[in-house]
């Protein structure tokens, strides 16, 4: 008999947590009638010219691996759609890779700087992988908790009292999953004025960039001086073209940086998705329109669920990009585990505590609006309901 | 102008005042004041809902009448086309550039019934010089809403 204890990697076993919706996930699979807004990914489906050119690759037998890095005529329209979106250069054949989903760009990135030992600092609430990653690593995550008064955003300050000789990486999750918090052009300028000497890297995680609302669009740090020599950019197609399933992302990085990367993706992936890529580059290529629609869509919905939440007394800082709103659940007494676990079970009403997203996430919960006005609408009278029988 | 709320309203009729100002930013009164004017103007010309009637069992049917015309010294189109528009079994009344002329779309009870129109009131009229009728034998989608019912949400209740 194998002692399953001593085969598997300590590290995996121990000090990676499994995710903090798994527990709700079991309830709510044993339950009918489940209304949700608990999901990360968008619901419309992918636009249909960009499905139809996945189709027409697959009719044309492009059934192929691709190049390592990807397709060259994808990582070309990658380099033209990050300058002339967020206004940062970058060259297609050495500086691009194409990577299944933003999850692999991240990954490879942490894999390509962080050994044993170093420290890397994460700000949180923010997406749960960046933490288990950097511990597979053997890095040494440093938290920092953001707060609801600075609207979640990361301040130079903060980031400064992380900073040890140790450091090597800072991820930058913005605009952020879960809090909607976003950085402005001034607040990326205070950050990089703290790295701006150091040779500390930024992991840019920029995956909901296409989905800013009030008019601000997205600011790379990449574009800010003195800071693309230092900068993974993190994007994909998941959120803003409504792909999650293609599983397509990309990373952007300097020369130095993505030959390494793409040697760990080389050996562990071999290349993206090929059926994906060629839809991808429909996507970069004649999907504008499409994204404006959805954000508009979002936009509508986003205003419905902040003004719905204020309005039964649930404190809601108003998100600026993402698709999630992050109430405060503090007057329920209640953790944001209880509070989530009792509105599922009485109102069979799903969102997810805001303790799944880090310690700092405890006393909110991330409510979701990739749903139709009148789902969002049944769903938050449900919460209403529940918080008057309180 | 404001086709923000030309929008919602085009998607959805049923939306609230209320939630249209939310959704959009403006005021109660601004949305009111809208919405009226939209109508004053003829821009908003009415209210349906989209129906599904072949769910019922004694569905209608329709047909869509491909009609050549010859053009009136004086009125070109317009006055047959607005004679045509009149009759209660006419939905529809497209004045059409390519083969034919004017496109209808005839509600009936039954085949024959809207056979029977074509036949008696729109091939008798002096200014028509054929028609060709095309009944409907299904619908997959209308006014942008789809009536099969196929794609539903497969995403789960919970995803980070
Ligand atoms: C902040 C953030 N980064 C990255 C991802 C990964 O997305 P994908 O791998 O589909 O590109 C997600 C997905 O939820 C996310 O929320």
């Amino acid at each position: 008999m194998i002692d399953y204890g001593k085969v598997l990697n300590p590290t995996v076993v121990n000090d990676i947590k499994p995710s903090g919706i798994r527990k709700f996930f079991d309830i709510a699979a044993g339950m009918e009638g489940v209304i949700s807004l608990g999901v990360g990914e968008p619901d419309f489906p992918t636009p249909w010219h960009i499905r139809r050119e996945g189709i027409k690759s697959l009719e044309n037998s492009k059934t192929r691996y691709t190049s390592n890095a990807g397709l060259i005529e994808l990582r070309r329209e990658i380099c033209n759609y990050v300058s002339r979106r967020y206004g940062v250069e970058y060259a297609a054949d050495s500086e691009v890779l194409v990577t299944v989903g933003g999850s692999e760009g991240i990954d490879g990135a942490i894999r390509a700087i962080v050994a044993p030992g170093d420290e890397v600092i994460i700000p949180q609430p923010s997406f749960v992988c960046y933490e288990p990653i950097v511990r597979l690593a053997g890095g040494t995550p440093v938290i920092i908790e953001l707060k609801a008064e600075n609207q979640f955003r990361l301040t130079a300050e903060e980031l400064r009292g992380a900073i040890t000789d140790k450091t090597k990486l800072l991820v930058f999750p913005f605009p952020c999953n879960p809090t909607g918090a976003v950085m402005e052009k001034e607040d990326v300028e205070a950050i990089a004025e703290v790295l701006r000497d150091t040779s500390i890297c930024v992991l840019s995680d920029e995956i909901y960039s296409e989905l800013t609302y009030g008019g601000k669009s997205h600011v790379s740090i990449a574009s800010v001086e003195g800071m693309r020599e230092r900068t993974i950019l993190i994007n994909g197609f998941s959120k803003s073209y409504s792909m999650t399933g293609w599983r397509m992302g990309y990373a952007c990085a300097p020369a130095p940086i993505i030959a390494q990367m793409t040697k760990i993706h080389q050996f562990a992936i071999m290349s993206a998705p090929t059926t994906s890529q060629y839809a991808a580059i429909e996507a970069l290529r004649n999907g504008d329109d499409d994204v404006t629609t959805m954000v508009a869509e979002y936009d509508m919905r986003r205003r419905l669920m902040v003004n719905g939440f204020n309005k039964i007394g649930m404190d809601c800082f108003e998100p600026k990009g993402a698709f999630y709103c992050f109430p405060s659940i503090k007057r329920t007494g209640m953790t944001s585990e209880e509070f989530c676990e009792e509105l599922l079970r009485s109102k069979k009403v799903a969102v997810v505590p805001g303790s799944a997203f880090g310690r700092s996430g405890e006393g909110f919960v991330r409510v979701s609006y990739c749903y139709s006005t009148d789902h969002i609408k049944e769903a938050l009278s449900r919460i209403e309901e529940f918080l008057r029988e309180i | 102008m404001n086709t923000k709320v030309l929008k919602i309203l085009a998607d959805n009729a049923r939306c609230s005042i209320e939630d249209i100002a939310t959704m959009t930013g403006l005021s109660l009164k601004e949305v009111t004041d809208e919405i009226g004017e939209l109508e004053a103007a003829g821009l908003i010309r009415g209210y349906k809902a989209v129906i599904d009637w072949e769910k019922l069992d004694n569905a209608s049917v329709s047909a869509l009448i491909e009609l050549k015309v010859i053009p009136q010294d004086r009125f070109g189109f317009e006055n047959i086309a607005e004679t045509i528009m009149k009759y209660k079994e006419v939905e529809t009344v497209y004045l059409m550039s390519g083969s034919y002329d004017l496109c209808v779309i005839v509600k009936g009870k039954t085949f024959q019934e809207v056979a029977r129109f074509v036949a008696k009131e729109l091939a008798t009229m002096r200014e028509v010089t054929s028609t060709a009728t095309h009944f409907v034998l299904r619908r997959y989608k209308e006014l942008d809403v789809e009536l099969v019912d196929g794609e539903q949400d497969d995403r789960g209740a919970y995803s980070l």
